[in-house]
């Protein structure tokens, strides 16, 4: 018998007979003998938690994370300093062990964290309103651009060249399944050209994704993206992959934009191989009854004093079924959490610590590169990553770094043309100048021993 | 005891206070963002608090306490499978090697993890009866979203796109129709006969051959098992369509019988209902879908798959969906699930699964007495009542389920199914004891006597919560949906 399941044999006998049934088999009736399961499923016997864990910790060996390496991968996912005290609060069980806050009365603990992540979510983006989250970044910007063609009715979307593969290859994905047309918007020495998103605009436009910070780690032009837009009445989305760029870069409301979606993983999150994440999702006003998922509001108890409630829920599945504005019932509340602590440790002047010193340590690192004769693809100006040029392709490169002790960067071998290769780069703020030294000193002998 | 804290972490806010310090980095970074053109850069001041270490600690933790979770008590949401959460389970995944795992680092550097993903894919194949798993989709309704575009995909490689049709029963979750509607196909509602289960003649009626397939739940909302699912199977394959099943319910069968054999070609399964890793408040969980053998090339890609002893992420083939997230899955998530299966194994799934079906009958029995029971039949893991036989005038199953608060639970799922106009929709799960469901069923019992004699009591629950009954219609109508810093402070 599990320990986890309470009930003795003296229970069952006991319950079967309150319920006319003398065999557990009985309850089971109602499945036809001819799908009846005659053999137990081929899992192997049960294990000891001792056990278990010594079968995780054996696949934990066979890895060779960057929690014991320096790592220089960014693209969408960062190796960021993480409070200690995140994981602590987060696993409260009052949090982990409840589901979605369906009764306030007993869920103010989670309708509340909600509402302070909507309120530091809206600030940081310069938008109106944000949701209580969605699965991940790139899934974010599918639901952004479901939102543009459910509130223009129109049938095409732009996507930017520098928007990170993995998310235009969700929203392609997306777009197939709901018949929209998905137009490339052309990039041209690392950033999207402008004058190209002005060219594909027409009335029958929904709306233009760009991504800023960019793929290549550049910084967008927003604000002509989003006046491009606007002109041909179509909706600008932007999607911020490095969350903390946002602590110090003009934000996508201020610039215009009138969804942002990004993706929280800075926020405090381990790697975790991917997953789980933080999507975010915030809009300017007219676009807040078209936003998809949960959303928490202030109100009052019948005592008067102030609560949180999960509201605007005519926009959700469970109530407006195939007529929702998606199909997102879960969030990823947790994870909210998480970066709603990690703001509030790290706080109004933290975060643009953090965003700083990311900045400085990515410019060091540029410029060793530089002096060990590594010539930098793009000259946008760039938040916390770039690409570099190399004289073989990084995808061979990267193999001998490993052995030397470092995580080198993503391989972007097309982009350099030509026999060489490149590689894009990031330093966050958790890397020393020791670490950064040695990266360019690994790379050099790789590349020209 | 409850704590009656009421602040929110903005207003425990005071210049000058910090809450992290960072380590020496030996680069300086004074004149970091003078490297930006001034343009670029923000000049309002954020909405973030300045708060210590402490403070924001004792703030969440004051928050945790006005939350109800399984470890606290009896959570019997129905279809939400609210089982215990196992503590191994977090330790497993909260191993560092896998939490600071970069999704693109080498392969070599991953074979762990990569190796745990491709075993959890092969239990899930077998728990199921499919042929191969996809571990991407972000939740179950993630999964259904990916499952109709297999679907999409499917009838399109073979000429025959002009099926713009998904038949879901009027017991479906909401997500089904939402996911339909998602993926660009219409919906038709397929009605529920007299013992709650699919309406064979109906399903008949409409099955055409615009009908691209049928979205099912199985056992069914109601928590009953469609006992024609195989002429139901055969019905929907005839006319050209595919099944698609709806794993909320998945923890009724485990070990018993399987949707693979029961004919349908894709299934998602939800890891935070039936596999034990934890709803967090809404999320994040995850919602691995699985295929027929036929399906297989068209899974979101990449696949873990195994050469010899290596394991690789093979990229999607040309059939593929594509991708709908990012990355692999969530892999934490993922290896909570690896774990549970691990420490189960088959005859404690089976296990679970008798218990669950157990204990919800055992219930059912206890409540029917006072509660009307539409479908008097044995049930599988939940149940569905339709509110109090006997009550004064204006008492709603609302009511009931606020009462119960005040007996230290957490009300089941209410007005859901739709179908069952005052729904009382239970799902004990097979990690309560005897004990719990008997003082449960204890207070139900209670409640439904003071519903005739003091219904007053009804109305003001619950009265011993953190907050009483809120004003929904005055959050939906004059929505604040975020913190404003209050005009006086403004100068600071």
């Amino acid at each position: 018998m599990s320990v986890y399941l309470p009930i003795t044999d003296a229970d069952r006998e006991a319950m079967l007979a309150r319920v006319g049934v003398p065999e557990i088999d009985g309850l089971f009736a109602d499945i036809p003998e001819s799908l009846r399961l005659r053999e137990a499923l081929a899992l192997g016997q049960p294990l000891s938690e001792y056990e278990v864990m010594a079968d995780a910790r054996a696949k934990a060996a066979k890895c060779r994370p960057a929690a014991s390496l320096p790592c220089f991968l960014g693209a969408g996912v960062y190796d960021r300093l993480v409070p200690a005290a995140i994981r602590h609060l987060t696993q409260r069980s009052e949090f982990y062990t409840a589901y979605t806050p369906y009764q306030p009365e007993i869920s103010q603990g989670t309708l509340q964290a909600i509402f302070e992540f909507q309120t530091m979510i809206t600030s940081l983006t310069g938008m109106d309103v944000a949701n209580a989250s969605v699965y991940d970044g790139a899934s974010g910007c599918a639901e952004a651009m479901l939102m543009a063609v459910n509130h223009t009715k129109r049938k095409k979307f732009i996507v930017s060249e520098t928007v990170h593969p993995e998310a235009r290859e969700v929203v392609s994905a997306y777009a197939w399944s709901g018949g929209i047309e998905i137009v490339s918007a052309p990039a041209k020495d690392g950033v999207t050209d402008r004058d190209g998103i002005g060219r594909l605009m027409a009335d029958d436009v929904a709306g233009v994704l760009v991504q800023s910070p960019n793929f290549y780690g550049a910084i967008e032009d927003v604000a002509g993206a989003a006046d491009a837009a606007h002109a041909a009445g179509a909706v600008a989305a932007v999607y911020v992959a490095d969350a903390l760029s946002l602590a110090v870069l003009k934000s996508p409301g201020e610039s215009g934009a009138d969804i942002c979606v990004g993706e929280g993983q800075g926020f405090g999150l381990p790697m975790n191989y991917g997953g789980p994440h933080l999507g975010f999702m915030a809009v300017k006003q007219p676009l807040m009854r078209k936003l998809p998922g949960r959303i928490v509001g202030e109100t009052v108890d019948v005592d008067g004093r102030r609560a949180f409630v999960l509201t605007l829920q005519a926009r959700e599945q469970h109530i407006r079924r195939e007529k929702a504005t998606s199909n997102i019932c879960s969030n990823q509340g947790l994870n909210a959490l998480s970066a709603t602590i990690y703001l509030s440790l790290l706080g109004r002047d933290g975060v643009k610590e953090v965003a700083a010193r990311s900045m400085a340590n990515a410019r060091y690192l540029k410029e060793r590169l530089e002096g060990e004769g590594f010539a930098v693809l793009y000259t946008a100006p760039f938040f916390d990553e770039f690409v570099i040029c190399l004289p073989s392709p990084a995808a061979d490169v990267s193999p001998a770094l490993l052995e030397r002790g470092v995580i080198g960067g993503l391989a972007v071998d097309g982009l350099a043309g030509g026999a060489g290769g490149a590689m894009l780069v990031c330093a966050t703020e958790k890397r020393t100048k020791a670490e950064m030294d040695a990266f360019a000193e690994a790379l050099k002998e790789v590349c020209y021993a | 005891m409850h704590s009656r804290y009421d602040k929110l972490i903005f207003e425990l806010s005071s210049e000058g206070k910090e809450g992290y310090r960072f380590p020496e980095t030996g680069v300086d970074n004074a004149d970091a963002l003078v490297s930006l053109p001034a343009g670029m850069l923000r000049t309002d001041e954020l909405s973030l608090p300045r708060v210590s270490e402490p403070e924001v600690v004792r703030h969440y933790t004051l928050l945790s306490q006005k939350n109800y979770g399984v470890d606290g008590g009896f959570y019997p949401l129905g279809s939400c499978t609210m089982k215990y959460n196992p503590k191994i389970n977090e330790d497993v995944c909260g191993l560092e090697a896998f939490t600071g795992l970069h999704p693109y680092q080498a392969e070599e550097s991953a074979q762990g993890a990569l190796e745990l993903m491709y075993e959890l894919g092969a239990m899930l194949a077998e728990i199921t009866g499919m042929a191969r798993f996809s571990l991407q989709p972000a939740a179950g309704a993630h999964g259904e979203l990916a499952g109709l575009m297999i679907f999409k995909k499917w009838h399109e490689g073979r000429g025959d796109g002009k099926r713009n049709k998904i038949l879901v029963p009027d017991s479906s979750h909401g997500t089904n129709p939402a996911s339909a509607a998602a993926a660009g196909f219409e919906i038709v509602t397929i009605a529920s006969n007299s013992s709650g289960t699919v309406d064979t003649g109906a399903l008949r009626l409409a099955l055409a051959d615009d009908v691209a397939g049928l979205m099912l739940t199985n056992p069914n909302t109601l928590g009953l098992f469609e006992t024609e699912i195989r002429e139901i199977a055969d019905l929907v394959h005839e006319a050209g369509g595919l099944l698609y099943y709806d794993g909320a319910n998945l923890n009724a069968i485990m070990g018993k019988a399987r949707p693979g054999d029961m004919g349908f070609d894709v299934v998602h399964v939800n890891t935070h209902k039936t596999f034990s890793t934890p709803h967090g408040g809404g999320g994040p969980g995850a919602g691995p879908i699985g295929v027929a053998a036929r399906l297989e090339g068209y899974l979101p890609g990449p696949v873990v798959v195994k050469d010899g002893a290596v394991y690789r992420l093979a990229p999607a083939g040309e059939d593929s969906i594509g991708k709908i997230r990012g990355y692999y899955g969530s892999f934490g998530v993922l290896a909570r699930a690896y774990a549970y299966i691990r420490t189960m194994g088959a005859e404690g799934l089976t296990a679970a699964s008798e218990t669950a079906v157990l204990n919800a009958n055992y219930l059912k029995e206890l409540l029917k007495g006072k509660y009307r029971l539409p479908y008097d039949r044995v049930c599988m893991h939940e149940f569905v009542l339709d509110g109090l036989i006997e009550a004064a005038e204006g008492v709603a199953t609302l009511d009931v389920a606020k009462r119960l608060m005040d007996f230290g639970y957490h009300p089941p799922t209410i007005y859901f199914p739709l179908i069952v106009p005052n729904a009382l929709m239970i799902e004990p799960t097979e990690t309560e004891s005897k004990d719990t469901l008997d003082g449960f069923a204890d207070a139900l019992l209670k409640i439904a006597d003071e519903a005739i004699c003091e219904p007053q009591t009804l109305h003001e629950a619950p009265r011993d919560t953190p907050v009483r009954r809120v004003d929904e219609t005055r959050a939906a109508r004059q929505p604040v949906l975020r913190w404003e810093q209050p005009v006086e402070k403004e100068a600071e």
